[in-house]
């Protein structure tokens, strides 16, 4: 059965890619694997290029959002670069997630860990950046290639966020 | 919508199992639906996340969040998942009577 691709009425198995490290960039994946476990679905989860900041110790708790070169935000260029106007909209952002009972981003991949849902960093993203295993939350499972990731992801749906 | 017979008594269920009336609901019931979903058995930690689930609804309108539901009800989310496998907050809902939870988290 794990040769076969999932072709039934319902997904079975997702394997999502975060690539992205502002806030708004690593949400979606967090979401649509927490969601799927919600639903009894397998899902893996792939952190690469700065989505490793979502898994990285140093970085977890530190995550924003992009107010610069951002159109979505409805914010002028110019005023998103003022210092500290990423912090305090990444601020105002946290506080209407929270209202929500959208948990922040180390309690969310935590969660999402315990779950069951497999966590992985990406190998050429960790020599990019000359991390280590050590530098990710115990609940990484394995730094592995993009070779690696497809076979992990056979038999399921790869979501690229 | 149709109506089923659980544990004796006659209740209307949405396409999916779910109650249409919460206040129909009993411990018998709660058996029933969880037996037919696959757990033969509720043990006590299953059923303090079917009361958490239950009271939370009556209490607020709304069934409560997977985050709330590992930080509140006693019961951490590795366990509910160990409890209630492929998707423990609908599957506590159905077996405590109450509507399918409609929420992203």
């Amino acid at each position: 059965m794990s040769d076969t691709s999932d072709t039934s009425d319902t997904i079975e198995k997702v394997s999502i890619i975060i690539s992205k490290g502002s806030l708004e960039g690593v949400y979606p994946g967090l979401i649509m694997a927490n969601g799927a476990r919600m639903e009894g679905i397998e899902a893996n989860l792939f952190f690469t290029f700065f989505g490793l900041d979502a898994i990285n110790k140093a970085k977890h708790d530190h995550v924003k959002v992009a107010t610069v070169g951002n159109p979505g935000l409805h914010l002028a260029t110019w005023a998103g670069g003022v210092p500290g106007v990423s912090a305090l909209v990444t601020r105002q952002l946290a506080h209407e997630m929270e209202r929500l009972d959208i948990p922040p981003i180390p309690e969310f991949v935590e969660m999402i860990a315990d779950s069951g849902a497999g966590l992985y960093a990406c190998k050429a993203s960790v020599d990019l950046f000359k991390l280590s295993a050590e530098d990710f939350i115990p609940q990484v499972k394995d730094v592995i290639t993009v070779g690696e990731f497809y076979g992990l992801a056979a038999g399921g749906q790869i979501i690229f966020t | 919508m149709s109506t089923v017979t659980l544990a004796g008594r006659v209740v209307e269920v949405d396409t999916e199992g779910f109650l249409l009336d919460p206040h129909r609901w009993d411990e018998q019931i709660a058996q029933e639906i969880a037996r037919e979903a696959g757990i033969p058995e509720l043990t006590d930690r299953h059923w303090q996340v079917v009361h958490f689930m239950r009271q939370t609804y009556l209490d607020t309108g709304s069934a409560p969040s997977i985050r709330t539901l590992g930080k509140a009800s006693g019961v951490p989310i590795k366990e509910l998942y160990e409890l209630f496998p492929h998707g423990p907050a609908k599957l506590a809902a159905k077996i405590g009577g109450i509507p399918k939870p409609r929420g992203c988290i």
